[in-house]
Order: C-alpha cells, then structure tokens, then sequence
C-alpha cells in the first residue's frame, strides 16, 4: 500500500504569465487587417483626393443640390411606400399560417439576391407603357410611371422593401405573441390588437428596418437608371450624377460622393445611437 | 363528483361548460360548472391540461367538442375579444410600453369609452388595489407582486363575468407570494362573478378556492370543497399533494384487503370497494419485529430513500406496503435508516381512515 496522495498538495499550479490574452494566430490576423484596409482605403483616398478648396463651389452648383433633394425625396418616399406595405406584410409571414409561405417568403427575399438591373428591367415589363399593367395604366387612367420621378421611388421600393419585410419579420418573430393574445382578452380585434401593442413594442426593429430601406433606397442606381432613367432634376438621383460626373468632371464626382460618405456616416451613428445599442 | 347540469335551464347564471380539446394524441376532457361568486381551482400536475383549459374558456382555443355557456349565453363561437371572459397571465404579460394606468385603461378603452373615461375607471381600480402611488410606472419598475396586482386590475377592468388566473402565483418568490395570496384571496372574494384559476399548489389552490377541481391526464378525478378533498383523497397525485399513504382495496367489516397484497385493519366498517389512508406521521417503525405489540398492522418493509421534511426525517419504505413515514432526526439516527435496510412499520387502526371509492 502507498501512502495515499493528496490533490493539490506539492503540486503547483503552473501560471501562465499572460492570463487571459491569449496569442491571435497569424493566419487569423494577417487576412484580417487586410480586410481592414481593403474596406477602409478607398474610403481613405476619397477623402485624400477631395477637392477642398472647390468643395463649397461645387455643392451648391443647383445640379447637385437637385440630385441631393431629388435623392433624400425618392429615398424618403420610397421607405413610407416600403412601411406601409411592407410591415403589414411582415406581419402576414410572421404570425399567419398559409399554404405557400415559405415560397412567398422566398420571392420576398428575391430583390436582395436580385441584380438590380434586372429589377429595372423587370419593372419595365411590368409598369411601362407597354407592360402588363403599364398598358392599363396608360390606357385607363393616362399614367406613365417610366421615367418620372414616381418611378425613381417605385424602383428604390422595390429593391429596399425586402430589408424592411425580413428585419421587421424578424423583430416580430422574436416578440411575444402572448401580449397580443393578452389584448385580445382585453377586448382588442386583432388589429387593434397589432396597432396598439404589437407594433409599439417592435417600433425599434422597424426603425431600423426603415433606416436599412432608406439607405439601400439613397444608393440605389441599377433600377433606377433602367426603369426611371437619367434626367436632371427629375430623375437623376446623387448615384446617378455621381456617375454621370465622373466621365467629364470627376472633382465633382467626388464632391459628390464625399456628400453620399457623410450621410451614410450620418445613418450609421444614428443606428448605432438609438437602436443598436440600449433601449 | 358534481352532477351534471340539467338540460333545460338556459338563464342559469355563472359558467356551465363541457370544454374538449384534441391535440397531438392528447384529449382534454373536462367539465366545469360554478356559480357566480364562486372560485373554482383546477389543480394538477404539469401537462395535465390545466392551461389548456383556460385558454379554451378565454377563446384562445377552440373547442373541439362540448358546449361553453356564461349567464346562459352560448361562448363557443365568440371571438376571444367579444367574450366578458378576464384573464391574469401567468407571468402577467403587462404591456411594457404602458403605464400601469394605461395598461389597465386598456381593457375599457376597447370597450368603446373614451381616453379620459377609461383612464378615469383605471384610476378607481388601481386605488382599490393599493397602487394609486404606480399609476404612471412602467411594468419592469415595479415588483412582482404589483405587477400582479396591476394585471388583476386590469382584468377587472373590463368588468368580466368569468375571471381566468393562470398560475397566479408562481412567478412569485416565496415571502412575497405569502402577502399577494392574501390580498388576492380578498379580491377574489370580493369578485361577484365566476373565478377560475389554475395551480399545480394545493396550497394556493387551498387557500383561494371554494372548489376544487383536480385534472390528471386531461380528466377530472376527483372534484370538491378543499377540506373534503385533502381528507378523502382519490388518486395517489391528491394523496401526495396532501401528504396521505393511500391505498385502495376491498373492505370486509374492519378489514381492507389491498388489490395487490397485505390487509389493512381500520376503525371503519365497510364493505366493498374502498379507499384506505393514512399520515406518514401515524406510522412507526421499528428496527426489529415488535413482540407483543397489539398493533395488527405491521408489515416488513425496506428503507427505499430518506430525506428531511422539515423538521422531521421522511422515509420512502418498499415492501409488502409501499408508505412514507415520517419520524425524529433522532428516531432516524437510532434506527440506522439507510437506504436497503430493513424495518418494520405499524400504523393504529385509528389512525386510518377508509372510505368508499
């Protein structure tokens, strides 16, 4: 029989000096920081090239402040156009049970995946004037929606809506659907029901929603230029002349693109504020 | 066992209800009748259908069969928000964007008054529930227990003719459930409608009933005043929640004869089939066989599992006769009560209790 050993007893725990901070593997870090840089440098080198001398000049030339109204509109119009039917839709996802919801979800999802020209040219299809609801448009009512500034809206509705559905669908799937149930005992309709307590308590996700719409709405270029075309003042958006003024005036396509980084920059500290964070 | 309601009175007041639900293989099966001012507890074990009930009685759920009456008025098509049905969630669900006031204002508001009017009615039952002073707090800044307070409130609000409690306690630590019971027994009390509540705590269910309904397996087995209940149990859930030995046998004269082994002698006299009770308290034990002891009922029985109860020692013996036994520290010690060991157990006949099943 040996003497018994006692745990812990003669033996020291060996400390590693640097408890806590562990080492980062360099096959970790080096791929990392040159992702850093790759997404920061060009934002760099905007900022390094900016003509700031002829910055206020070219700001208040009336063709950018046209594209710049012309943008934050469309863009606004097109996030109300994305909240009023997009929530309601949300909500249909989220909380009805119907044969197919999987698939419509899908088709949801679809403008995300969707190479915006196409969506343009899909909308072509549909409202122009010889499109399969165009052609009634035109004929019953006289509206042409090609290339106005209606346009401008419906194609930025049409790509930003799907961030709105799915971040509003989701926020919904992760509240309780017993408060619902709850106001319900309470002599609420369903829809009141939705108004008054559903939607209060998810007002944070569809803000965000809202904020990702409005930002996809401010950048969106492809549909915009197949289905609405390219006419200052009416629908050249800020992407649009930023474009534009790179073939023969580039220090104003940087003007132009420094004034779009600001207000992205702008969006993003507001998320960051009032909804990534607290509440 | 209640009767069932006569056909044929269809302005009887309070709840008359036969509530079946299919679900996934299992089946509700329950029928409820109470007066109003009456306070009705289903008590039973988890998963035995209890919610499930409730929220057929508020609309939540439909009724796959039976019939659903209030006052008279036929229930089972009405939507959930057209129902006079009040309901206190387990975990109350107050709204957390509302004011206490809001949130009870709610319910009228719906109802049609306006703004001012239910905010008015809000502000009478809060002061009745002793909460004037939370009227503008949110939910998560006050306590459980004026959080239940409020959704109590908030129920009566909307002046229900059947009130619904789902589990109104449990989200209570334990010295704060000692005073909301209380408080809820009197407002229960005061309520002049039907009350339907719902706990797996006899306790609770004791203390706030009138009437208890006891639901095992989606089926009622056994249903009755509190006191009648915990002294004549039928089912060995009840007889557990209530701390009895019970068993069930055939009685000759003073004899029980147990279905599956040894007799048992009570005071009683009967005949046929019957349940037989007992407190572990009345038990005895004895390390080795007793000599010259009168008591008839002994059995040899093996300490299955001991733990504190208390403060006494409760052993869980197996054997000829399964039985809990309840007994000193000291007794416990003397004994040498471990597990696998061997005892002798005896209960007085006058200790026993049987009654007809």
């Amino acid at each position: 029989m040996t003497p018994r050993d006692e745990p812990g007893t003669g033996t020291t725990t060996r400390r590693i000096g640097t408890a806590g901070r562990r080492g980062v593997p360099l096959p970790l870090l080096l791929p990392g920081v040159l992702a850093l840089a790759f997404l920061l440098l060009p934002l760099l080198a905007l900022l390094v090239r900016a003509p700031w001398r002829s910055l206020p000049h070219q700001l208040t030339s009336t063709e950018v402040w046209q594209a710049l109204q012309l943008s934050l509109v469309s863009a606004t119009a097109a996030t109300a156009v994305s909240l009023v039917l997009g929530v309601p839709l949300a909500w249909l996802l989220a909380r009805t049970d119907f044969r197919g919801r999987a698939l419509v979800r899908a088709l949801v999802t679809l403008p995300l995946v969707l190479p915006p020209v196409v969506g343009g040219v899909a909308l072509l299809l549909a409202l122009g004037r010889n499109g399969v609801v165009g052609k009634w448009l035109d004929s019953w009512f006289g509206i042409t929606l090609p290339f106005t500034t209606t346009a401008v809206v419906l194609a930025e509705a049409f790509v930003a809506m799907p961030f709105l559905v799915i971040s509003v669908e989701g926020t919904l799937r992760a509240a309780d659907p017993r408060f619902e149930e709850a106001a319900t005992t309470l002599g609420a309709s369903r829809f009141t029901a939705f108004r008054r307590v559903t939607l209060p308590l998810i007002a944070p996700g569809v803000a965000a929603g809202a904020v990702l719409a409005w930002a996809r709405a401010l950048g969106e270029f492809g549909a915009t230029i197949t289905f609405a075309g390219n006419f200052p003042g009416r629908t050249q958006t800020m992407p649009l002349a930023v474009y534009l003024a790179l073939q023969n005036d580039p220090e104003a396509a940087i003007s132009l693109s420094l004034v779009l980084l600001a207000v992205s920059i702008a969006v993003l500290a507001g998320l960051r504020d009032r909804w990534l964070t607290g509440v | 066992m209640t009767d069932a309601p006569a056909p044929g009175e269809p302005d009887r007041q309070g709840l008359d209800a036969r509530l079946v639900v299919e679900r996934h293989g299992f089946r509700l099966d329950v029928a409820l009748t109470a007066a109003p001012g009456d306070v009705v507890a289903l008590l039973g074990p988890n998963g035995a259908g209890k919610t499930t009930a409730l929220r057929v009685l508020a609309g939540l759920e439909p009724l796959a069969e039976g019939h659903l009456r209030l006052d008279g008025a036929p229930l089972e098509r009405v939507p959930p928000e057209s129902r006079p049905v009040g309901v206190v969630f387990q975990d109350y669900l107050l709204f957390p964007h509302l004011s206490a006031l809001d949130n009870v204002a709610f319910g009228p508001r719906c109802q049609g008054m306006t703004r001012a009017e239910a905010r008015a009615r809000a502000a009478v039952w809060l002061e009745r529930m002793g909460l004037a002073d939370h009227a503008a707090a949110r939910p998560r800044r006050l306590s459980g227990g004026q959080a239940q307070r409020v959704a109590l409130a908030r129920a009566l609000a909307t002046r229900p003719r059947l009130l619904l409690l789902d589990e109104p306690l449990a989200a209570l630590d334990a010295r704060t459930r000692l005073e909301v019971r209380a408080q809820l027994r009197r407002h229960l009390a005061e309520f002049e409608a039907v009350a339907v509540l719902v706990t797996h705590d006899p306790l609770d269910a004791m203390v706030l009933a009138d009437r208890l309904v006891v639901v095992e397996h989606g089926r009622v087995v056994q249903e009755g005043a509190p006191a009648e209940i915990a002294r004549r149990p039928r089912t060995d859930y009840i007889a557990r929640l209530v701390g009895l030995n019970l068993y069930r046998g055939e009685a000759e004269g003073h004899t029980v004869r147990l279905d599956g082994g040894p007799s048992i002698t009570t005071t009683e006299e009967l005949s046929g089939p019957v349940f037989v009770a007992f407190p572990p308290a009345a038990v005895t034990l004895f390390r080795d066989r007793p000599t010259g002891a009168s008591a008839r009922n002994l059995w040899r029985c093996e300490v299955a599992g001991v733990e504190t109860h208390g403060d006494q020692i409760r052993a869980d013996l197996t054997g000829e006769l399964p039985l809990a036994a309840d007994l000193t520290t000291v007794a416990a010690a003397e004994l040498g009560l471990h597990p696998g060991a061997p005892v002798w157990a005896t209960v007085k006949a006058t200790q026993t209790h049987a009654y007809p099943a």
